[in-house]
């Protein structure tokens, strides 16, 4: 198990040190200059190389890369050129609501692709079933800002059961904050609850087939345990796979949500930061998003194992 | 009545009382619903099992054996239309609620499957498998169904029965997989084992062993047990009794030393004649030509007439179940006497 483990822990190096590189890379080959940026286009050429090395930019590329790992190890990102405030400073402020509404959507998400999918698998082929697939249909399609609007339209304008837009943090109480987070959690988590609900469906049908579902009710099993226990525990399997890609989607995905709900999250940020060429608050973001999706994976291969015993042992 | 597949012999009748009839099948059929109708997939099917007696389901894949099975257990499928009367131990069990039909399944009747790998659960413990079903069966509490899923595996020839319960099934071989298979039919006291095809997944050597401790459970725990094959050299050696079915139809009956000697239905005599025996000294095997007709394309009359050698224009027409020598056959030209 503990080696299981160790041997994840080694591959989400690799998830959290690849997209880094490339978006250190892809900063710096992009055009556009963030002290050109800074100084407006009244500056003079002395000005901006007086800050150009005042940031260290006029150095090497594989230097500026080795300082900023080492930055990395040091936990020290350097500071924003923008805010000109450390990094570390600024991501915490902006990141928590991105993985709030991420871990809100997602349970959403699973809560209700699970049960659909649970009833329309149970119903097989009866209306309900028909139903259920056909909305799951429309959920994968429909993009989800039109969603997004579509919930602002009815919810918040005309029912005035939600505030348009806007942020409260959970300090501020939990019946504010789910006020605030709920109906952009709904709108970023439609699609993967439409995914979720094929897969359990499908999976789930599949399960029941199964041999040792027979022998689970030639036992005498009623049939909550057979469905709940047997076929579940085997059934969930594929849908934890999606939980996890889809939990790297709402993560990346969140920054059209975050926009249209007016939420001050680390999406919004990092396409204004990207917008002013701000190198160490786009990597800083960059790096907090992979950490969190490695944590993300390695909690999901945690599951796994839990659940698959023949997984501890490979 | 159809309790009574064969008269007893004279000379094995004895002053005790005659064993108590266990599962009673009448007139069995079951159909399919589908977009067309009803899809008949086994007709006319009765036989009875006594305690302690052992009776064969025998015939080709595809004949109606399995879901034969699955209709007296109550796991048919939902669209299934079963037709005919059961009776387990004196209580006609056919027109029970599924409900009511689940409550017999473990208590009253275990079930063995053919692939014991996948007819366990993967990712549950073995001990978790068997707890569960005392558990819910006996009322037992956590440690007395440990304790008794401990003894049972212990029974079943297990070593290391302790360690096993914590085990899954991928760490088990063939062979010990049925043997867990074969402690959790066991495990509620079961009056009757319905084993669908218990060795046809295992090595030639674990088969052996695997018979001869269904042999010993049946005769410990004096089970009726509905044993269902394709191998006539099983029939012989292991079960008193043999049904021969054959797309859908029961087309013979009795015991199976007298079926597997002087077989009266030419699909049993086909049957025996496919299988190789140790001292008959022929050198080529004879197949029976064809194949089982799909189910929804049977033919009128004698299901099996068109493989048939000695069919004419009288198996135009559907024959009953009728006593021919020492057994009872569906033919209009029952073989006689041929060793």
């Amino acid at each position: 198990m503990l080696r299981y483990l160790g041997k994840r822990f080694l591959l989400i190096l690799p998830t959290i040190f690849v997209p880094l590189i490339l978006v250190f890379l892809l900063l710096r080959l992009s055009p556009g200059d963030p002290a050109g940026m800074m100084l407006g286009d009244q500056a003079t050429a002395e000005q901006i190389a007086a800050l150009r090395n005042q940031l260290g930019l006029d150095q090497p590329i594989w230097i500026q890369f080795l300082l900023w790992l080492k930055g990395i190890v040091t936990l020290d990102l350097g500071n924003s050129i923008f805010f000109r405030e450390p990094v570390m400073q600024i991501i915490p402020r902006y990141a928590g609501v991105t993985i709030l509404l991420a871990v809100v959507a997602l349970a959403l998400a699973v809560l209700i692709g699970v049960s659909l999918g649970l009833v329309s698998a149970m119903n097989r082929n009866r209306p309900i079933d028909r139903g259920v697939v056909t909305a799951a249909v429309l959920g994968i399609s429909l993009p989800e800002f039109w969603f997004a609007l579509l919930l602002i339209f009815i919810f918040a304008v005309t029912l005035r059961w939600f505030p348009v837009a806007g942020y409260n943090p959970p300090t501020a109480g939990i019946i504010a904050f789910g006020a605030t987070i709920f109906l952009p959690a709904l709108a970023l988590g439609v699609r993967q609850s439409a995914l979720m609900t094929r897969m359990m469906r499908s999976s789930m049908l599949d399960v029941l087939n199964e041999p040792y579902i027979t022998t689970a009710r030639a036992q005498g099993l009623p049939e909550s345990t057979v469905i709940g226990r047997y076929a579940m525990r085997t059934a969930a399997m594929p849908v934890i796979t999606v939980a996890g890609l889809s939990a790297g989607y709402l993560l990346g995905g969140a920054v059209t949500i975050e926009i249209i709900f007016a939420l001050p999250g680390l999406g919004r940020m990092l396409v204004e930061a990207v917008g002013r060429r701000d190198y160490p608050l786009v990597e800083g973001g960059v790096l907090t998003i992979s950490l969190v999706l490695a944590v993300l994976n390695l909690t999901i291969d945690l599951i796994y194992a839990i659940l698959d015993p023949r997984i501890r042992y490979q | 009545m159809t309790a009574h597949i064969t008269p007893m012999p004279a000379e094995t009748v004895s002053p005790a009382p005659a064993p108590r009839t266990v599962l009673e099948v009448e007139n069995l059929s079951l159909s399919f619903r589908n977009a067309d109708g009803l899809l008949p997939i086994v007709t006319d099917v009765s036989f009875a099992i006594a305690e302690g007696e052992a009776v064969a389901l025998v015939g080709e894949s595809g004949c109606g054996k399995s879901i034969t099975a699955s209709a007296i257990m109550g796991i048919a499928p939902d669209n299934a239309e079963i037709g005919g009367t059961i009776t387990l131990n004196g209580k006609v069990i056919s027109n029970l609620s599924p409900r009511e039909r689940r409550k017999l399944c473990g208590r009253h009747m275990g079930f063995i499957f053919q692939e014991p790998m996948t007819a366990l659960h993967p990712t549950l413990s073995i001990g978790r498998q068997m707890t569960d079903t005392l558990k819910h069966n006996l009322g037992l509490g956590h440690a007395k169904a440990t304790n008794r899923a401990a003894e049972l595996l212990d029974r079943v020839g297990i070593p290391r029965a302790r360690d096993i319960l914590e085990g899954y099934v991928h760490e088990l071989s063939g062979g010990m997989r049925q043997r867990v298979m074969i402690a959790l039919a066991i495990s509620c006291g079961p009056s009757l084992i319905i084993a669908d095809e218990p060795t046809t997944a295992l090595d030639v050597t674990i088969q052996a062993q695997v018979l001869d401790l269904l042999e010993d459970m049946r005769r410990e725990l004096n089970l009726a047990m509905l044993f269902i094959t394709h191998d006539l050299e099983v029939v012989g050696d292991f079960c008193e009794k043999a049904v021969v079915m054959y797309a859908g139809d029961v087309v013979e009956r009795g015991f199976s030393a007298d079926i597997v000697r002087t077989p009266a239905h030419p699909y049993a005599r086909g049957l025996i004649d496919a299988v190789p025996a140790h001292d008959d000294g022929r050198t080529r095997l004879t197949p029976i030509l064809g194949t089982v007709p799909p189910v929804g394309q049977w033919p009128e009359g004698c299901r099996f007439a068109p493989r048939c050698t000695r069919a004419d224009a009288t198996c135009r027409t559907r024959p009953s179940l009728k006593r021919h020598g020492l057994t009872e056959a569906r033919c209009w030209h029952p073989l006689e006497g041929r060793p």
